[in-house]
């Protein structure tokens, strides 16, 4: 590689600044690379200033305990105020955070070595107690949404003030992603219990007030220990649910930050003059699971016939106006690392779908398909246009709409086909566990395929990229043709800024630069 | 006078068992909702296992009539609760939006039951003209556009591209007494618009109604001029039905505001008993229509005791 190629590369975003420098002292070209970085636009992070963030969610009955964290009003709150084992980079690679390292020779047993000499906002050492407590509880007898999450964790314990061991029920070689999760928050523990709702951690920012469903006023932490990151001097996380009262704060300069911009409204925001929209493919996606316990969806020449019966680039372009990518009946994004690329794209083909419902003996099928925008903003309009693209194999979807309220209860996993959003997960095990797996709570489809779930326990185990990436490949092609969910599209998420916020590569595991947008960002 | 004090104490008397009326109905209301709170609040992220941890921490395993006398026992003790959500209690919960929903609902009575009255006597005097054309017409587009346009409409002109106002309405509780005032005016205006023409309206016709009456005719033929025939004559009797119109649209500033809460961002109480309903946040849902409740019942006592002071023949009844 040669210089000009790292520079296009860093301008793109593609690689972070420290890569950036590193690469170029390596090529020996530093003063080429230090006029770059003394652009205004990639300089060094500035201290200081008041970042006003609008997000769409938040609820007057949400709480600061980690156990409920649900949306993104507290989500991005929590990645203020606390910091987890590990921390997901913009690459998808995980590094530690809280933990110096962690070590494992199986994938089974895992040694957390807990960073020495950091502090929390009330000024105790982080230690393995704390570590262990703050894991303890999200389990058992718990209403924490981690709690399925944990339950492959066999024992949990201290060996010495540092180290914390976890042993596991079978091996895991994900195992740290799962133990960074938002939810398991660290926070200090006092008799072996964390109080849940202190609102104390050990991240970049402390918490000056909480109102629910309306703001989390946050002051920087002096004494954090990342000491290159958590640059604001305080932060304000407001809720603004109307996302037109959202834009208008951005043109207007109430806020600096704002989530979820309206794909309708997008190209408009982009002319205002301080703002500016970012877009970054995540693992967000809309499905349409079919029961495939439930007849006519027990049948796979069926599920295949209506896998062909939706026009994928139209409903993209509807409902999303572009700002996504089509799906290929898997939850894999293309954006993670065992993404089988060799899967070919499924298209819109009414003539396969009329061979399959033959097959079937399903000719001119009816077929109810439950929505309700709850799911996802625009499910009822997909669900539309899938009823016209599925008219032409002579399939009559009867869509039924849903009320919005009580659709996870009453409709999801009742009916026997609906739509439903996944926000994805950060690695292919999680993902297909969470949601395809046998026995997973979620198992949104009831599907039971063998070879699928003997793969998914296998691929755990083994620490070679290569052979995990050929296991992780099959069961993506499982899914997608044997599988009972639909996957139309991935959606981008979008967001906007002012034109004085700073930041290096975006991350996509979550909104917001992983929800690290705090910690990371920075006012020129 | 012994009159009024006796009808407001059976007035209230009624008013309690109203409430206490209310309460069941609603209790039984929430209860028929599909989904309880442990399910709705982990929404997608409900097992069956967290729904009943969540339940049994919170009691909603037992039987619905336990729950509701547990809860009536404990208000009548002074107890308004905790929010199962939060597990904040209720009091200092909701202080803070009350205060907000009364300061709003305050500052655009201020603004619109003056400009109403005046607008509706000037409509009045000068019917049929131009004038009284053109205040019905603007009144009456007004109040049939919805809260959420006229508020849109608003922010734009003045929040977007005269920025002369914010076009959030974000309050904390430091924020001083001229300040409030300055951010909450938008808010209050689109309030004005919705429920001015009502009011106006029933002015105008009240005092047109009179105006046909002999005793008007009398004045008239006295010599008086019209604006004294309006303002001493005719406004005193057209009082009791304007006051009436009032009192709904004050109650409405204070119970129906949640969309111009959720257009501003404002914390109010619209927006919490909204949350609290999806979320079957019993206890919450509970307080929040008791308080609307309350409004409706103290406004209309109000209203009453206003008709009556108003009215002579009823202050004595033969």
């Amino acid at each position: 590689m040669n210089y000009k190629e790292l520079e296009r590369l860093f301008m793109d975003r593609r690689i972070t600044r420290r890569q950036f420098l590193a690469g170029a002292t390596a090529l020996g070209a530093v003063s080429l690379a230090s006029g770059v970085l003394s652009q205004p636009a990639y300089a060094a992070p500035t201290q200081g200033g008041h970042l006003r963030v609008a997000i769409g969610h938040g609820s007057t009955t949400d709480s600061l305990d980690p156990a409920t964290f649900e949306n993104d009003h507290t989500i991005s709150a929590d990645y203020a105020m606390n910091n987890h084992i590990g921390e997901v980079l913009a690459s998808g690679e995980i590094i530690p955070e809280l933990a110096e390292r962690w070590d494992t020779d199986d994938a089974k047993t895992w040694v957390v070595t807990v960073r020495k000499g950091v502090e929390f906002h009330n000024g105790k050492e982080v230690t393995a107690d704390d570590v262990v407590a703050s894991f303890n509880h999200h389990r058992g007898d718990t209403k924490s949404a981690a709690r399925s999450l944990l339950e492959q964790i066999d024992s949990l314990e201290t060996d010495g003030k540092y180290k914390v061991i976890f042993k596991l029920k079978a091996a895991n070689a994900d195992f740290m992603y799962i133990a960074s999760d938002y939810h398991l928050a660290i926070k200090p523990s006092k008799n072996g219990k964390i109080n849940p709702t202190d609102g104390i951690g050990a991240g970049p920012y402390k918490l000056e007030s909480f109102e629910p469903g309306e703001r989390f006023a946050l002051k920087k932490f002096e004494n954090y220990w990342k000491t290159d990151r958590g640059h604001f001097d305080a932060v304000d996380i407001l809720s603004i649910i109307d996302t037109s009262a959202r834009t208008n704060s951005l043109m207007t300069q109430e806020v600096d930050v704002m989530d979820r911009v309206d794909p309708k409204t997008v190209d408009l925001l982009k002319q205002r003059p301080h703002a500016k929209v970012e877009e970054v493919v995540g693992f967000r996606h809309y499905t349409f699971p079919m029961r495939t316990d439930t007849p006519p969806f027990d049948d796979n020449n069926v599920r295949m016939a209506l896998k062909l019966l939706i026009d994928r680039k139209q409903v993209l372009n509807t409902v999303l106006r572009g700002h996504g990518r089509i799906g290929n009946d898997t939850p894999i994004s293309p954006s993670n690392r065992f993404f089988a690329k060799d899967l070919e794209q499924r298209t819109y083909d009414p003539d396969k779908a009329k061979h399959y419902l033959k097959k079937a003996g399903a000719e001119g099928l009816k077929v109810n398909l439950s929505a309700a925008d709850a799911a996802f903003p625009g499910a009822v309009d997909a669900a539309v246009i899938y009823k016209e693209n599925a008219a032409k194999a002579g399939v009559n979807i009867n869509v039924v709409r849903e009320p919005n309220d009580g659709y996870w209860s009453d409709v999801w996993m009742k009916k026997g086909w609906c739509a439903c959003y996944w926000s994805g997960r950060v690695t292919a095990d999680w993902m297909f566990t969470t949601a395809y797996a046998a026995d997973a709570d979620w198992n949104d489809t009831y599907w039971k395929n063998e070879r699928f779930n003997k793969l998914l326990k296998e691929a755990r185990g083994v620490l070679d990229p290569d052979k995990r990436a050929e296991m992780y490949a099959e069961m993506q092609s499982l899914v997608r043709d044997d599988g009972g969910t639909v996957v139309p599209m991935f959606a981008n998420y979008v967001f906007a800024t002012s034109d004085k916020i700073r930041h290096d590569t975006l991350a996509g595991n979550w909104n917001l630069d992983g929800m690290k947008f705090t910690e990371r960002w920075w006012f020129a | 006078m012994a009159q009024i004090a006796k009808m407001v104490a059976q007035r209230m008397a009624l008013g309690l068992f109203t409430l206490f009326v209310i309460s069941l109905i609603i209790f039984l209301a929430v209860e028929f909702l599909p989904g309880d709170f442990a399910q709705a609040v982990l929404g997608q992220s409900a097992t069956p296992q967290n729904v009943a941890a969540f339940r049994h921490e919170l009691g909603l395993d037992q039987p619905a009539y336990i729950r509701y006398f547990t809860w009536l026992g404990d208000i009548l003790h002074g107890d308004l609760g905790r929010s199962f959500a939060s597990q904040r209690p209720i009091d200092t919960l909701i202080a803070g939006r009350v205060y907000n929903t009364l300061f709003l609902a305050a500052y655009a009575a201020i603004i619109a039951v003056p400009t109403a009255l005046t607008f509706g006597i000037l409509a009045a005097l000068y019917r049929n003209s131009v004038f009284d054309r053109l205040v019905n017409i603007a009144a009456l587009t007004a109040v049939s556009s919805p809260e959420f346009l006229a508020a849109y409409i608003l922010i734009f002109i003045f929040a977007v591209h005269l920025g002369w106002f914010p076009p959030i309405a974000r309050i904390t509780e430091h924020t001083s007494f001229m300040d409030r005032l300055e951010i909450l005016f938008l808010p209050a205006v689109t309030l004005t618009l919705v429920t001015m023409a009502h009011m106006m309206r029933m002015t105008r016709a009240a005092i047109i109604n009179l105006m046909a009456s002999p005793y008007i005719e009398m004045a008239r033929l006295k010599g008086l001029r019209r604006g004294r025939i309006i303002l001493r004559h005719a406004l005193p009797n057209a009082l009791a039905p304007i006051i009436n119109v009032v009192a709904i649209n004050l109650a409405y500033l204070i119970v129906g505001v949640v969309v111009v809460e959720v257009v501003f961002a404002y914390p109010g109480l619209g927006q919490l008993l909204v949350d609290s309903v999806s979320k079957r946040d019993m206890p919450v849902v509970q307080i929040a229509c008791l308080i609307f409740a309350v409004t409706y019942i103290l406004l209309n006592l109000l209203a009453d005791i206003g008709s009556i002071l108003s009215n002579p023949r009823l202050r004595h009844p033969k």
